[in-house]
């Protein structure tokens, strides 16, 4: 179920950042970034919050957390792992280990394991086409990445968490 | 005495494990009682060799790599600090063709200097160009610029210092310099290096950017998807901050330059400059009409420099050695060196900093040595997503923005991806459809709509549906976001699209394409 309001936790911290990014130029990307960074999505519950701060509508800042791929509007999974499916990727091989990465873990992308422990999402390039295949997660790339590298990767997660 | 042992930062050798390296070796000297210590430098580049660790020797440093953790054990073992030989030694570093054969000169310090060491950079001719440009007149930084003949490396290759003179000639009581750090082409990742391994070299190109225009703050809209460039850039601003080479009164000079960094949130069409600085502003990142160009109204309304990374980061060695000096490297209109960067199915990928005028194949084979899967090379795609797809009776063309728009092609931000003969065109182009509508602002109706309907068509070609009446929807597709789009997202998609089908059409179950594009 969808909670109706924010958790005092989370309320205190996107606060915090209202009052430390306000008067910035241009804040409300700096401002999603920190809430993200901090609480892993940007609740709908604080739009409004955002929105009072920054004298822009509930409407414009909906519009801006969905307009760009990074913000998420839910909590994701322990684990984030993004894997690309740009050119150089797709050169060697990224379509099957797509596939492979699917199977194993049972989820298609933007979704996250039932157990809570990975959430799966597509990425454009990260810059890593010197050695492809290449996965992020969790903010660190992996190189040169094949299905057996994957397979150690997330059990190694799995059995970290 | 300590020994130096040199094991890169950069993020493409993380991805292959140098940080397990470099605890590795730290272990393995623990325990023999060698006194050494270990200095994460930036990358050579040579990315096909990392993790590249290298020796300090009174000769120069020796290399050792492909390096993986496990087998830092047997360099030990080999006694590799003392000479002993090892079946991944490379001799010496500098003397490795791959990178004796490049002229580097925006990578001139890449792979030797600890990336936010500002002492190192300045040791290595570090801020001699910001020096030169505190005794100039804006006027003569701007001219100086123009004559090296340096065109933007973003993308669009228009004229640098064309674009600065327009900003230093609109009077206004603010001006920004943008440095455009989206970095959104897939096959490139030169911004990521400098701003990775050499962070200083792009803050002083700000600098002098800001001296040229009369601008006293920058931004560097950076890509979220490059972590560690956002840690390492923070650190060398507050480094530069420190010494007063950023801040107030720059060296005495009277002058000041503010620079922060700003993260892009994951919309490729943020890399476009007018939905950048929208982004900056904190809104969508919906793409402008031009005019007003961003140099006369940009950021928050006013005049703004808006430059790519290697752009800005060419400008200090402009400074330093003269125009002449880099606009003699070169061919034709396209002057100076261009970082190439090497990726897809390639053995040695890797940067390679090249004056303009090298070939294709050159790239392909002399500096790549031809595909990785040792399958024959069908396919190269030349300058990001947007970039056309070259078949090898193309591979002759020399590096060069004139050349290259004769072929129907472009050189965008230097990214070449390789594909083997297993790869099926009709799906490229597929891909670049797909990328289009997952990536279109939404601004207009070609790209919008057109991309999504691209996708359905080719599905039909690839299904073998009445496959030439479909191939003739493609080209209409095609011709309504070349000329109905407002920017290149739209308006360049149907180059990957058409080169695939125009140069590849046995993919697309014909035989034979009576009418190019
Ligand atoms: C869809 C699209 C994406 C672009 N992405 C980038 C990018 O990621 N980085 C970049 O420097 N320029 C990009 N550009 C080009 C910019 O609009 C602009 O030309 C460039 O930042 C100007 O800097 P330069 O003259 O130094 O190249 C893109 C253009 C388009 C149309
Ligand atoms: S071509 Fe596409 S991305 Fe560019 S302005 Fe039009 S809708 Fe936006």
């Amino acid at each position: 179920m969808e909670d109706l309001v924010l958790n005092p936790q989370d309320y205190k911290i996107i606060n915090q950042h209202i009052l430390e990014y306000q008067s910035m130029p241009g804040a409300l990307l700096p401002l999603l970034h920190a809430i993200q960074d901090d609480i892993g999505y940007v609740p709908e519950l604080a739009y409004s919050l955002i929105a009072k701060a920054l004298s822009l509508s509930v409407a414009e800042v909906h519009g801006v957390v969905t307009f760009y791929h990074h913000f998420r509007t839910h909590q994701p999974g322990r684990h984030i792992l993004q894997v690309c499916r740009a050119e150089s990727c797709q050169a060697l091989g990224s379509d099957a280990l797509e596939i492979h990465i699917k199977n194993k873990l049972g989820i298609e992308f933007h979704e996250t394991t039932p157990d809570g422990a990975f959430t799966l999402e597509p990425i454009y390039c990260l810059g890593n086409c010197a050695c492809s295949p290449s996965v992020m997660i969790n903010e660190e790339v992996y190189g040169r990445v094949d299905n057996k590298k994957i397979d150690q990767l997330i059990s190694d997660l799995k059995n970290a968490s | 005495m300590t020994i130096k042992i040199f094991v890169p930062i950069d993020s493409t050798a993380l991805s292959l494990g140098a940080n397990e390296v470099a605890v590795a070796i730290s272990k393995e000297a623990q325990a023999k009682k060698l006194d050494i210590q270990i200095i994460r430098n930036s990358s050579r580049g040579l990315f096909w060799l990392e993790t590249l660790v290298e020796l300090e020797t009174p000769q120069g440093r020796i290399g050792f790599g492909p390096i993986n953790p496990s087998d830092v054990k047997s360099l030990f073992d080999a006694d590799f600090i003392n000479g002993g030989e090892h079946p991944l030694a490379l001799g010496l570093v500098s003397e490795i063709d791959w990178l004796k054969k490049q002229e580097r000169l925006t990578f001139a310090r890449m792979g030797i200097t600890e990336p936010t060491n500002i002492d190192q950079y300045m040791a290595h001719d570090g801020f001699q160009g910001l020096k030169n440009a505190l005794n100039l007149k804006p006027e003569a930084i701007v001219e100086t610029v123009t004559a090296s003949g340096l065109r933007g490396r973003g993308g669009a290759a228009f004229p640098t210092g064309i674009k600065w003179k327009t900003v230093l000639d609109t009077q206004a009581t603010q001006k920004y310099i943008v440095c455009n750090a989206d970095e959104g082409d897939s096959g490139t990742y030169s911004d990521r290096m400098i701003m990775e391994g050499d962070p200083f070299v792009l803050i002083e190109g700000m600098i002098i950017a800001g001296l040229a225009v009369g601008a006293t703050q920058g931004y560097i809209y950076l890509r979220s998807e490059y972590p560690h460039a956002l840690k390492t850039l923070n650190e060398a601003i507050h480094q530069a901050t420190k010494i007063d080479y950023l801040g107030e009164d720059i060296l005495k000079s009277g002058k000041s330059f503010h620079l922060e960094v700003r993260r892009a949130a994951g919309a490729y069409i943020c890399g476009e400059e007018t939905s950048l600085l929208e982004s900056l502003e904190g809104k969508r990142g919906l793409v402008r009409f031009k005019p007003p160009l961003p140099a006369i109204e940009g950021l928050f309304g006013k005049p703004t420099v808006v430059n790519n990374v290697v752009s800005l980061a060419t400008v200090p060695i402009i400074l330093a050695k003269g125009a002449k000096y880099y606009q003699d490297f070169g061919m034709g209109k396209s002057r100076g060196t261009l970082p190439i960067q090497l990726a897809g199915n390639l053995k040695r990928t890797g940067l390679v900093e090249k004056a303009f005028g090298i070939t294709l194949r050159e790239l392909l084979y002399d500096f790549g040595g031809g595909s990785l899967s040792g399958k024959p090379i069908k396919a190269v795609q030349v300058g990001g997503p947007l970039g056309a797809y070259l078949p090898e009776s193309q591979f002759d063309t020399p590096l060069d923005y004139e050349k290259f728009s004769e072929i129907f092609a472009v050189l965008g931000h230097g990214g070449i991806v390789a594909f083997d003969e297993t790869v099926n065109m009709a799906k490229m182009a597929r891909y670049a459809f797909n990328f289009c509508a997952i990536e279109s602002c939404g601004k207009c109706t070609p790209c919008r709509i057109g991309s999504t309907r691209g996708i359905e068509v080719i599905d039909h070609i690839m299904q073998g549906h009445d496959v030439n009446k479909h191939i003739a929807l493609v080209r209409d597709l095609a011709d309504t976001m070349l000329n109905g789009s407002l920017c290149a997202l739209g308006g360049m998609t149907p180059f990957p699209v058409l080169s695939a089908l125009n140069h590849f059409s046995k993919d697309f179950g014909v035989d034979a394409i009576d009418s190019k594009a």
